[in-house]
């Protein structure tokens, strides 16, 4: 495993190219134009596949040489068969979808292990926005209105340990970033990082 | 007969048709570009859609114009010939040299006419499958097509995934719709509702079908194009005339349009022809030939697969790629789908649409890398 200079990275990517194991098969959904994927072609040698619903970002992506389909993680998933990928990869996407704990259970079909990252609804400052302010909270990795937002199923950390149990995946390791996008590099119960957390990276399966 | 290249292959290598029967001898007629490299990896095969030809990129000899894909194929172009070897032949039953409805039957020494066996997709890409290995090139670099070009792709790869790295089926399906049937019927029987027709014998009688040829151009033409792009083309305007005239002339100019398009095409073009390889895209439905299920068509394909479709193709709509990619996810296949904005219709595969070069491409320079064949210098 060469560790590359990846501090122009973004925070959850590093941290989920450190979760993957180098020349995997990897299924990336919501993969946008694909920074994640070449990425993780580039540091960690996987055979990579990408999956995003916007057209625009898929195009991009193949035409970068990136294998990549345009899909909806909602309906489009359950064309691929049991164990096809040794990661499904879920980068900031799980709250934008319609059915998230379908999406997980889908993940945790398709992939052997699932990776997911997801900004941390429960974070102190989201807390304090609605506690003080009485209004929905807009930070800087949630920059959206809650009008024309597309996160529609916002969770926190401790919502997703939850739902984990719930669809029967095991947590193998997770992670929670600061606002920096650094890796909080302390164990502390869920409830703590559930307050500081920014974001989170979880590596699961199924149990 | 223009001159082509012309690989022949006599009684001793027959080609077996699904039919049931050999064709022997026979001719397929093809085109190269660019060089085969030393290890022989660097070939793409262009398939040629329903009325296309073998003269992808460089001038075809009947009409004068230049090559039909010459914006996709050439020095410098997304399928670049300093870098690859590119072949494109003419489609078994077609009439730019390869075996046809038009050539001679060497049992009867009389033109085939209608004797000559149906062929289907699968047949003309194990033609294909002839020339390329009598070429000496194990595996092909890629397989490129649109439309029935497109279905010739999904053929290759299903067929001899172990001879195609990578395929790019374009605005096409994994089978012909029943409204494509249709449309295709009403041609056909435009063909032979023209007396000239001779029940197919016309050459015999030293006739042929113009009119009915024609008018079965005009009515498939239609289908290449999007209501929007007609509209934006012709709109209800009027050829050379400030005024309807209350008669049956060509008034509008869509009209004068598809007149044009039928004559031209007639020039060169074969009757039968047209009915063979029209009836050879109603054949294909490549799920039917796997169990019913799309997906045991490319199960442990290894070939990388890039498919792509336009926003307004009604006849090979975005939802026959999509069921074409779903199949090859369901395989665990190697996929990029992409669909490109365009108000052209399905002839937009031929047409100048930056984002369809960019993808290909892209798509290419990625296989390339993959394959490790330099990739064309000056990819964006």
């Amino acid at each position: 495993m060469t560790k590359l200079d990846l501090s122009d990275v973004r925070g959850d990517h590093r941290i989920l190219c450190d979760f993957v194991a180098p020349g995997s098969r990897v299924l990336d959904i919501g993969c946008g134009t694909g920074n994640l994927l070449e990425l993780l072609i580039n540091t960690r040698g996987v055979d990579g596949r990408g999956f995003d619903t916007s057209q625009k970002g898929v195009n991009e992506a193949v035409a970068r040489g990136l294998s990549v389909v345009q899909g909806d993680a909602d309906n489009d998933l359950a064309a691929y068969p049991d164990d096809a990928f040794d990661y499904a990869i879920l980068s900031h996407t799980l709250q934008a979808t319609m059915d998230p704990k379908q999406v997980l259970e889908q993940l945790l079909r398709i992939g052997k292990k699932v990776v997911v990252s997801f900004p941390n609804f429960g974070h102190w400052r989201n807390r304090m926005q609605l506690l003080f302010k009485g209004r929905m909270p807009v930070t800087d990795y949630l920059p959206y209105q809650w009008y024309d937002t597309p996160n529609i199923h916002f969770c926190t950390i401790r919502d997703f340990v939850a739902l984990s149990e719930e669809v029967h995946a095991k947590v193998i390791k997770a992670e929670a970033l600061d606002a920096r996008g650094k890796r909080i590099a302390f164990n502390a119960p869920w409830w703590v990082w559930n307050l500081i957390g920014d974001q989170a990276v979880f590596l699961l399966e199924r149990k | 007969m223009p001159a082509s290249k012309l690989m022949r292959f006599g009684p001793e290598n027959p080609l077996r048709l699904d039919e049931g029967t050999e064709l022997a001898p026979w001719q397929i007629a093809y085109e190269t570009y660019g060089e085969l490299n030393a290890d022989k990896t660097n070939a793409i095969l262009v398939c040629h859609a329903l009325t296309g030809d073998q003269y992808v990129a460089s001038e075809n000899p009947v009409t004068g114009k230049p090559g039909w894909w010459s914006m996709m194929v050439g020095p410098g172009q997304p399928v670049d010939t300093d870098k690859y070897f590119v072949i494109c032949a003419n489609v078994l039953g077609g009439c730019l040299g390869t075996t046809g409805p038009a050539c001679t039957n060497p049992e009867t020494d009389e033109v085939y006419g209608l004797d000559l066996p149906v062929v289907t997709i699968g047949d003309m890409v194990r033609s294909q499958a002839k020339l390329v290995e009598a070429l000496g090139i194990e595996t092909l670099f890629a397989v490129v097509g649109g439309s029935m070009g497109g279905m010739q792709v999904l053929q290759w790869a299903s067929a001899y995934p172990e001879k195609v790295f990578a395929a790019v089926p374009i605005a096409t399906g994994p089978r012909h719709s029943s409204q494509n049937i249709a449309f295709h019927e009403v041609g056909r029987q435009a063909v032979m509702a023209d007396p000239d027709w001779c029940h197919g014998q016309y050459a015999k009688e030293g006739k042929r079908p113009l009119k009915g040829l024609s008018v079965a151009r005009m009515a498939a033409h239609i289908t290449y194009m999007s209501d929007e792009s007609l509209h934006n083309k012709f709109g209800r305007n009027l050829q050379d005339r400030s005024a309807i005239t209350f008669g049956f002339d060509a008034d509008f100019q869509i009209e004068s349009y598809l007149r044009h398009q039928g004559m031209t095409f007639v020039d060169r073009f074969d009757a039968n022809s047209y009915l063979y390889v029209t009836r050879a895209m109603d054949y294909f439905d490549l799920a039917a030939a796997h169990g019913g299920k799309l997906a045991n068509a490319f199960l442990h394909s290894d070939t990388r697969f890039c498919v792509m479709s336009f926003t307004t193709d009604w006849l090979f709509p975005t939802s026959e790629s999509k069921d074409i990619v779903r199949a090859l996810n369901a395989a665990g296949a190697n996929v990029s789908f992409v669909e490109i904005e365009s108000s052209r219709g399905h002839d937009a595969f031929l047409l100048d649409e930056p984002e369809l070069f960019k993808t290909m491409r892209g798509f290419l320079t990625g296989a390339a890398k993959a394959r490790g064949i330099p990739a064309p210098g000056n990819g964006d």
